[in-house]
């Protein structure tokens, strides 16, 4: 892992240690607190918390700078009681070890068990350590999802609705407001309007984030499905689709996540209890989800533009919006 | 007239600085950018190299699918608002092999090594051989 070695002694630290010494029992401090890279809409630290004879490997998972949580995110708190409901379900997920609170002088986040694993997709697609995970791994996830989508509606915290319809009217708004004419957004947002699910779905919790690069994955398979910033109410298909888009393949064989077929993903569904797939409905999600990327990119040129953000990394990702319209093609007029 | 070096040879002085002299002096975030920078500059290059001839061929493609003469935006903005009504679909003669094409042209542009675009031109250059 891509690892930023900081040591951090200040204010966040001396907090920190404290609140681990009233949360993990026969803990007497912390050591080796450092920032992980990646994840730009929450901050990641990795520490030990050390005690006589023992030390225990944690994750803290905090908003950045301690408090600004992003619009549609259903915040720490809620993140953290959904991974702990869906570990309790059988969702490989780490175990919460503590929910900050404003006592703790932290901010907000929660604090995980550390796993071991490889979550870099690239790896996970392409190196020889994996092979055997990469086989059955399609049908593990779509097994997870399954589990995901069973937790009872009554467990949760309150979290956002969002159906299809919203999801592509939401999706609309922003190309529009985006403002730079691209056929190809055009013609998929035809697609998916004439093509919207006319039965309507049963609400269960969707992921809203389950793809390559959010997944702990060890030679033996799945170890834990990370990051429920986007967790909310919807159509659970959604979650199939969004694991089959092309940016999570990265060059990798099969749609599933770079490693596995549709069909292995469905058959991994139905097999644990998810219900029956259809292939079309899978597919208007895919495409849903595609489009989503592609917008993102878009709207990256307009804060690269409008002066929020002149880096070059975000100039760069708009100038991708262009591969987006190559997958979409490839999903909606395919050739050859 | 302009001085020499070219504006693609000097381009290409800044990428190799950037890529095997600076690039392995640095590590982490620097290093990261620093790839970054030499890939926009590759975009830069390319651009200028093709840009003009990929919007001479979207013009003319354009005008002929549409019927009617404007700027490229213009044209690429009736187009939407045609797609948008359903007075052009998937079944429209011509609409396709002009989104390919147009599409294929951009990522040449902006991500030349992007898998799905190397797969759709092997298919276009078997087809038109």
């Amino acid at each position: 892992m891509n690892e930023q070695v900081t040591v951090v002694r200040d204010d966040f630290s001396t907090h920190l240690e404290a609140t681990i010494k009233r949360a993990v029992p026969g803990a007497t401090g912390i050591a080796h607190l450092r920032r992980l890279s990646g994840g730009a809409s929450q901050e990641t630290w990795s520490f030990e918390a050390v005690g006589r004879g023992f030390t225990r490997k944690l994750i803290l998972r905090r908003a950045p700078g301690g408090d600004r949580v992003h619009d549609r995110a259903v915040g720490l708190e809620k993140e953290a009681a959904l991974i702990g409901l869906a570990r309790a379900a059988g969702v490989p997920e780490p175990e919460v070890v503590h929910v900050l609170e404003p006592g703790d002088g932290v901010g907000r986040g929660f604090v995980v068990a550390f796993l071991e694993g490889e979550t870099l997709g690239r790896k996970i697609v392409r190196d020889d350590i994996f092979a055997e995970a990469r086989k059955t791994l399609a049908h593990r996830c779509g097994e997870v999802m399954a589990k995901i989508h069973h937790l009872p509606l009554s467990s949760l915290p309150p979290l956002r609705t969002a159906t299809a319809e919203e999801r592509l009217n939401e999706l609309h708004q922003n190309y529009k407001m985006a403002g730079t004419p691209r056929p190809v957004f055009a013609l998929a947002f035809e697609w998916l309007r004439t093509r919207l699910p006319k039965a309507p779905v049963p609400p269960k919790l969707v992921h809203g984030d389950f793809r390559n690069g959010n997944l702990i994955i060890g030679p033996e398979g799945l170890r834990a499905v990370l990051d429920w910033e986007l967790a909310h109410l919807g159509d659970p298909i959604e979650d199939l689709g969004w694991i089959c888009i092309a940016p999570w393949r990265f060059s990798g064989e099969g749609p599933a996540g770079g490693f596995g077929t549709r069909e292995q993903l469905v058959a991994g569904y139905e097999a644990g209890g998810g219900g029956k797939v259809d292939m079309e409905h899978l597919k208007w999600w895919e495409v849903l989800g595609s489009l989503s990327w592609g917008v993102s990119c878009g709207a990256m040129f307009l804060s690269f533009r409008s002066g929020v953000d002149r880096t070059i990394e975000r100039a760069m990702i708009a100038r991708r919006a262009s591969e987006n319209e190559i997958d979409l093609l490839h999903l909606l007029a395919p050739r050859g | 007239m302009q001085d020499e070096p070219t504006p693609i040879e000097l381009l290409d002085a800044v990428i190799t600085y950037l890529r095997d002299e600076l690039m392995p002096e640095l590590s982490g975030r620097s290093a990261f950018l620093t790839r970054v920078s030499a890939n926009a500059c590759d975009i830069v290059r390319r651009h200028l190299e093709n840009a003009a001839g990929y919007d001479a061929a979207e013009m003319a493609r354009l005008t002929a699918l549409l019927k009617t003469t404007g700027t490229l935006e213009e044209l690429n903005r009736e187009l939407c608002t045609r797609i948008e009504q359903g007075a052009m679909t998937l079944d429209t003669p011509g609409l396709t092999d002009h989104l390919w094409a147009t599409t294929i042209e951009k990522v040449s542009v902006d991500q030349p090594q992007y898998a799905p675009y190397r797969r759709a031109l092997k298919t276009f250059q078997a087809k038109n051989s």
